[in-house]
């Protein structure tokens, strides 16, 4: 048994770790006698206890090497813009192929450190949710192998329901083998970038709010300060971006390439004490980091890397909240509802809760995925150290709140939640519970999630 | 499961109506418990508990299940049944034992059978299957009220010390054997504590409630103790109780 935790470092649980490198390895484990079930794996993002197993078996699909088998090919279809890509291939080795050939992933989140299986089962969103979905969205057919060892092909016309709740169904319905996913056509590997300081959070919502100029803009995010009171409450650095023009990358005065260099710069070591991020450090940092940005709209052009995956450059960033590690609050409410949001941070920051991290970004319209996270409204994900006292009263008050606007929370990052906050915010839990059963009657697949949230098992 | 906060999902209380039991579990609540399990001979009479409970965690499901506390054979079966009710069991909380104030050894010996069947055969054969489940689970805490009257033995209680003796004693080595599983044991030793069971029993110093004792188990269970003293001051008077030569242990005035 290994001890196997969530990225956030809050939650661990010792299982039986399997490395799948092929399809008869998943099946040789599947053949097995699992009595704890098996929860499939993949880089290990999720922040929670979404990818850890208790007890159990946890089959980790996420170190494949290159073109040793069906789980780690990618093969590029220029003429269509589409990619068959397998299981365990990471964002990073898709951009490493796509993007010689002239194109983007059609969704990547902060990281690049996610699979291709992790991002169908999160059903992961990115900075140009507002213009583009889910990375569900851009998926044409998916092999999945079910329980039993039986392979199906599903597409969003084809199966529906067993497409849909397969993705954002948190690796509980099957095997993701392969997928084929559209792609962004590039000419290079810039992106222009229109970053702008925005003095209070009332501020950051008009500019946001006005969806021609903020949907003229592919990618759109902002960070804010969460520590900040009073005329500066949740001011913030709004970035938004387009895949920038031959031109564009001309006048900034660089020679237009279509080349992947992802850097990582520093490391966290193991050891990295307790307590470094506080109060007053996030303070500090949050100040430099506002006044870093310029005062009014500035436009420059950035790479894909620093744009798309800045704390990639630090590896093991996640040992900085040390060994008691840290918890990510993602939630998202209707666009109607943004007082609530400022209500959810006046009680942080009342709790003192300190956040090194806090990213705010407008969604677009949801898609058919029962457990699929994002809805139209506004989206906030704040980083928590865990040890600040009184997490375990106050959190369930902020879901309280979320919910009650009409909100929910995403299951990648959750560790925290209640079953009754999921039933509330998942009005359509009880139909992907029903498929969920239809593709996997022995309930073979599970996590310690899905344990805690009832999302199988007992009490169904 | 328990979560990120460290907040438990599931807890297990047997002896359903017990003060101090139902205390500490009222101490572990939070807006996250998805399952209270109370386990009792009268389930009537632990449904008459359970209103406080519901009241602070209006979310929680709560579950009553049977159980006959002398009857070690049973217990297996017991702990299988609480699983498939609710599956993971995060915390369970042992906290029925007979006081055995109506032994009278001298005239009838075998009137301690009854005390021995509950307190130690039965609550062994317990903590083995709740230990087995959770080896198989990989987490869990198994929190057993047991006394300081376990710690020495007064003649004055000698049957009731000796079988909570017995059992802190075992408790202990089934941690240590635990080491390494993800499952853990931890021992609660009160003191004198005012509750139904000992209304009417001299008063002994350093009385403590329900209130306090079920705060500091739930601490002791939250935050990972092997031992929980309540008052904290039993650990001095104690630890120096269970040194002392017999001679002079004898002479004490604790014996009436």
């Amino acid at each position: 048994m290994t001890k196997v935790s969530g990225w956030g470092r809050a939650i661990g649980s010792s299982s039986d770790v399997s490395h799948v490198q092929s399809v008869a390895d998943l099946k040789h484990i599947l053949s097995g006698t699992t009595p704890r079930g098996v929860t499939l794996r993949g880089l290990g993002r999720s922040y929670g206890d979404a990818a850890i197993n208790s007890g159990g078996v946890v089959a980790i699909l996420g170190d494949t090497p290159r073109g040793a088998q069906t789980l780690s090919d990618i093969e590029i279809d220029t003429s269509r813009r589409l990619a068959r890509v397998g299981a365990g291939v990471s964002i990073e080795q898709m951009l490493q192929a796509f993007m010689p050939a002239g194109f983007f992933v059609p969704v990547t989140p902060g990281t690049r450190h996610v699979t291709l299986g992790g991002a169908v089962a999160a059903d992961i969103h990115g900075k140009n949710h507002h213009t583009d979905g889910t990375f569900g969205n851009h998926i044409s057919s998916m092999s999945v192998m079910l329980s039993h060892g039986e392979i199906v092909e599903l597409t969003p016309t084809h199966n529906t329901d067993w497409f849909w709740a397969t993705v954002g169904g948190m690796g509980l319905t099957g095997v993701v083998l392969e997928a084929v996913i559209d792609l962004i056509p590039i000419t290079n590997n810039m992106i222009s970038v229109t970053t702008q300081r925005t003095e209070h959070i009332d501020e950051l919502f008009t500019i946001m709010s006005d969806s021609s100029t903020d949907d003229s803009f592919r990618y759109s995010v902002a960070w804010v300060d969460m520590m900040s009171k009073g005329d500066a409450f949740g001011r913030g650095v709004l970035t938004r971006g387009n895949h920038a023009s031959v031109e564009a990358v001309h006048d900034y005065g660089d020679l237009p390439s279509l080349a992947y260099r992802p850097r990582t710069r520093l490391g966290v070591p193991s050891w990295f004490p307790n307590g470094v991020l506080n109060a007053a450090t996030i303070k500090t940092f949050n100040e430099l980091w506002f006044r870093k940005a310029p005062a009014f709209p500035t436009e420059t052009v950035e790479n894909v890397t620093g744009f798309f995956h800045p704390l990639d450059g630090v590896r093991h960033w996640n040992r900085m909240y040390g060994s008691r590690g840290f918890l990510q609050y993602q939630c998202v409410v209707p666009l109607n509802t943004s007082d609530v949001l400022k209500e959810i941070m006046t009680m942080m920051q009342k709790a003192r809760v300190p956040s090194f991290l806090a990213v705010l970004k407008r969604m677009g319209p949801a898609n058919p995925g029962p457990l699929s996270f994002p809805m139209e409204g506004w989206t906030l994900a704040v980083d928590i150290a865990v040890g600040s006292s009184r997490l375990s009263e106050v959190l369930p008050e902020i879901d309280e709140k979320v919910i009650a606007a009409g909100g929910r929370h995403y299951l990648a990052k959750d560790s925290h939640m209640s079953h009754s906050t999921l039933v509330r915010g998942y009005p359509h839990l009880g139909r992907w519970k029903a498929v969920r059963n239809e593709m996997d009657p022995n309930e073979k697949w599970t996590s310690d999630l899905a344990r805690r949230l009832q999302l199988v098992g007992v009490s169904q | 499961m328990k979560n990120g906060t460290g907040a438990v999902g599931t807890i297990v209380l047997f002896g359903g109506t017990s003060e101090l039991g139902i205390s500490t579990v009222a101490h572990l609540l939070t807006p996250t418990v998805q399952n209270i399990v109370l386990v009792s001979r009268d389930i009537e009479k632990a449904q008459t508990v359970e209103d406080d409970l519901i009241k602070r965690s209006p979310q929680a499901d709560i579950t009553h299940i049977r159980f006959d506390g002398a009857d070690a054979e049973s217990m297996y079966a017991v702990v299988e049944e609480i699983v498939s009710a609710v599956g993971d069991i995060d915390v369970a909380i042992i906290a029925h034992a007979l006081l055995g104030n109506d032994i009278d050894g001298y005239s009838n010996p075998s009137s301690v059978k009854a005390l021995l069947d509950v307190n130690v055969t039965a609550t062994m054969a317990l903590m083995f299957a709740l230990a087995a489940q959770m080896r198989l689970q990989r987490h869990g805490r198994i929190a057993l009220f047991s006394s300081v009257a376990g710690v020495r033995v007064r003649k004055a209680n000698a049957p009731y010390g000796a079988s909570k003796a017995a059992i802190d004693a075992f408790a202990l080595a089934l941690d240590h054997d635990l080491q390494g599983s993800g499952a853990s044991v931890v021992v609660i030793r009160p003191g004198f504590v005012h509750t139904k069971m000992t209304s009417g029993m001299k008063v002994a110093p350093f009385a403590t409630n329900a209130h306090v004792v079920g705060e500091r188990a739930a601490r002791g269970i939250s935050e990972g103790q092997t031992v929980v003293w309540v008052p904290g001051i039993m650990r001095f008077i104690f630890g120096v109780f269970a040194v002392l030569p017999r001679s002079v242990w004898r002479r004490l005035p604790v014996h009436d």
